[in-house]
């Protein structure tokens, strides 16, 4: 074998200008493959990273606004869930998890927040410990809230990791110090930072979390009163059935009219995420269609050119056949020339797109806005090479017939 | 050495079957220089092709010392080439990116000699034919005669039974061509058989026998 690729080396070698505009074309389509999938990659993570791997399978239910009369009850009451609401939904089958929250200050604006001589407007919930089941969160300072802070109404916050690096100078003591909320002080016992990125990082660590009980009972016109159901369904339970099933049950135990749409706000998360997936899949599809293709026009032109050599080395390859070698050895020439071109070239073009890619990753760092850091996986990498195989056979087959079917004495004669 | 009994060979081109070889006999006993001499047309080239093993016959039968030549396999034929017969040709077919040392190893490739052993058997027989200071040289480095002696070195080297030699020096000027014949009669004294095709006189008159074709039949020889 060793011996075949040192003959085929002496015909390549020879014409290196030749050689190269050849593998120019499959180089080109490999470097543009690797690179496009890689980008991919990195937009469908960066896009991950945003939106949150986490509420795949979240619902999201507040009470609003009645728009019906019903029982004898009058439109236009708001509607206030209680805290019974929250074991009537418990017992919900295709609930898994079950989040109530009540949040001070309006939507999106936050209320202010002092340690010390140090003042910032931040988001203030009122959590149960099922919280972290739902959003992923991570403790690089004490610890999470849990049942006993609810059963004995402890005053006691987890800070997200900006409010501490706002209100806390370095070095500063932060577990067990105090946070003074509307005028009410309370003991951090914990400091918690998410694997989110971006925006969703900032709107979800920029967070004051207290306990559920707690909260009520310091925050007078919170009393038996739950501001929002965040759940999520089992894994067989479509979101939207379990939606739906939470408005049905809140709708019935707060006496809201059936059809009042208006009475409950909600959401689930799993429909926008399949959207997503949708997306990124015929992305993907994309990507492996333009790139294949371009990989494909590069294995044509190297199939031309050789088709061509072929016609040129006529006499040569009648000399060969003359000299005793076998129409299986002139094919296997033909083949192993198209095999090497393209293999070399393909490997060259996934290299050197594999390293553009890790320029371009360090260069983004974790990652800017919706763009995450661009990859390729070892499996794609061994894929294109699988293409690269295939088409550097495909390449030289229609080269070889042609060889194969040179005829000593005719090309002698010449 | 070589035993023609009745060689027949016909072309089917269109409608009109053409009649090239009609029943030819020869015997070449070992050792002997042959030459054939034809015109264009007396199917001299078909019967060249024949005995090269580059085309088949329909009837008769094709001898080449104990081994009979008739309707072999594509491998079994270019094993009979690369063993029993060595080719020398008027444009002397020498691969141009080849130093002439690679070129006279060729045929050993094809046997799956070693890389060292051919390069060494090549040197020998370069060395035979006089261009030893020449080995690391490209054909296009070289004279046509000089050319014409590194493909008699290459015909050589596998030890053939027979160098067939087709128009050797076609190509050559007469001081040159002397030259050539007169390497080919030293191989041949030698022991090698050597079967000259040629459209030339004075070539025909320095090799030991000539048989003259026309028109697809052997028409006296002298």
């Amino acid at each position: 074998m060793p011996e075949s690729w040192l003959e085929l080396w002496d015909v390549v070698s020879r014409n290196r200008v030749r050689t190269l505009l050849t593998i120019s074309g499959v180089f080109w389509g490999m470097f543009m493959l690797i690179l496009m999938i890689g980008f991919g990659n990195g937009l469908e993570r960066g896009m991950q990273d945003t939106v949150g791997g986490t509420f795949t399978n979240a619902v999201f239910v507040w009470g609003r606004t009645a728009s019906l009369p019903y029982r004898g009850l009058p439109a236009n009451r708001s509607v206030r869930p209680s805290n019974a609401e929250i074991e009537a939904l418990r017992e919900l089958p295709g609930l898994a998890v079950l989040a109530p929250r009540n949040r001070l200050g309006g939507w999106r604006s936050g209320v202010n927040v002092v340690h010390g001589s140090e003042l910032g407007n931040y988001q203030v919930n009122g959590d149960v410990p099922e919280w972290a089941e739902v959003q992923p969160m991570t403790f690089p300072l004490g610890r999470w809230l849990n049942q006993r802070d609810l059963d004995e109404e402890r005053k006691v916050a987890v800070i997200g990791k900006p409010v501490m690096d706002d209100l806390y100078g370095p070095g500063e003591p932060v577990i067990g110090s105090v946070l003074t909320v509307n005028g009410v002080a309370f003991r951090v016992v914990g400091v918690f930072d998410t694997p989110l990125g971006g925006e969703d990082a900032e709107r979800v660590e920029n967070v004051v979390h207290l306990p559920f009980t707690t909260f009520q009972s310091a925050f007078a016109s919170y009393r038996d009163y739950v501001g929002w159901f965040t759940a999520t369904a089992r894994p067989e339970v479509p979101a939207s059935e379990l939606e739906a099933a939470m408005r049905a049950t809140l709708a019935e135990r707060l006496v809201v009219h059936p059809d009042d749409l208006n009475a409950f706000g909600s959401r689930n998360s799993q429909e926008e995420f399949q959207k997503i997936v949708n997306l990124f899949a015929a992305i993907r599809l994309l990507v492996w269609v333009v790139g294949s293709a371009t990989l494909l026009s590069g294995v044509v032109g190297v199939s031309n050119i050789l088709l061509v050599t072929v016609r040129e080395r006529t006499a040569e390859i009648g000399l060969r056949r003359a000299l005793g070698a076998t129409r299986v050895s002139v094919v296997t020439m033909i083949l192993q020339e198209a095999l090497m071109l393209t293999a070399v070239a393909g490997y060259a073009g996934l290299v050197v797109g594999v390293g553009v890619l890790e320029l371009a990753s360090s260069a983004l760092g974790e990652g800017s806005g919706s763009m995450g850091p661009p990859s390729v996986d070892l499996r794609v990498a061994l894929g294109a090479i699988g293409v690269l195989i295939v088409g550097g056979l495909f390449a030289g087959l229609i080269p070889a017939r042609h060889a194969a079917a040179i005829e000593p004495a005719a090309a002698l004669r010449s | 050495m070589i035993r023609l009994v009745g060689i027949d060979k016909t072309y089917r081109v269109g409608a009109h079957p053409l009649h090239v070889l009609k029943g030819l006999h020869l015997t070449v006993p070992p050792g002997e220089l042959l030459a054939i001499m034809g015109s264009s047309g007396s199917g001299k080239s078909t019967l060249l092709n024949i005995l090269g093993i580059l085309d088949g016959y329909d009837g008769g039968e094709y001898w080449l010392g104990d081994a009979l030549v008739k309707d072999l396999s594509e491998r079994k034929a270019a094993d009979y080439r690369n063993r029993f017969l060595g080719f020398v040709f008027q444009s002397f077919h020498l691969l141009p990116f080849k130093t002439a040392l690679e070129n006279v190893a060729l045929p050993l490739y094809y046997q799956g000699v070693s890389r060292k052993e051919r390069l060494r058997r090549a040197a020998e027989h370069l060395d035979q034919v006089g261009l030893s200071d020449w080995s690391g040289h490209l054909p296009g480095e070289l004279s046509g005669g000089q050319k014409q002696r590194v493909a008699i070195a290459r015909a050589l080297v596998t030890r053939p039974r027979v160098m067939l030699a087709d128009e050797p020096t076609g190509a050559l000027d007469s001081v040159t061509t002397q030259e050539i014949m007169d390497l080919l009669k030293r191989v041949n004294a030698e022991g090698m058989t050597i079967v000259v095709v040629t459209h030339e006189s004075d070539i025909a008159e320095q090799c030991a026998r000539t048989v003259f074709l026309k028109d697809g039949r052997f028409e006296g020889e002298r």
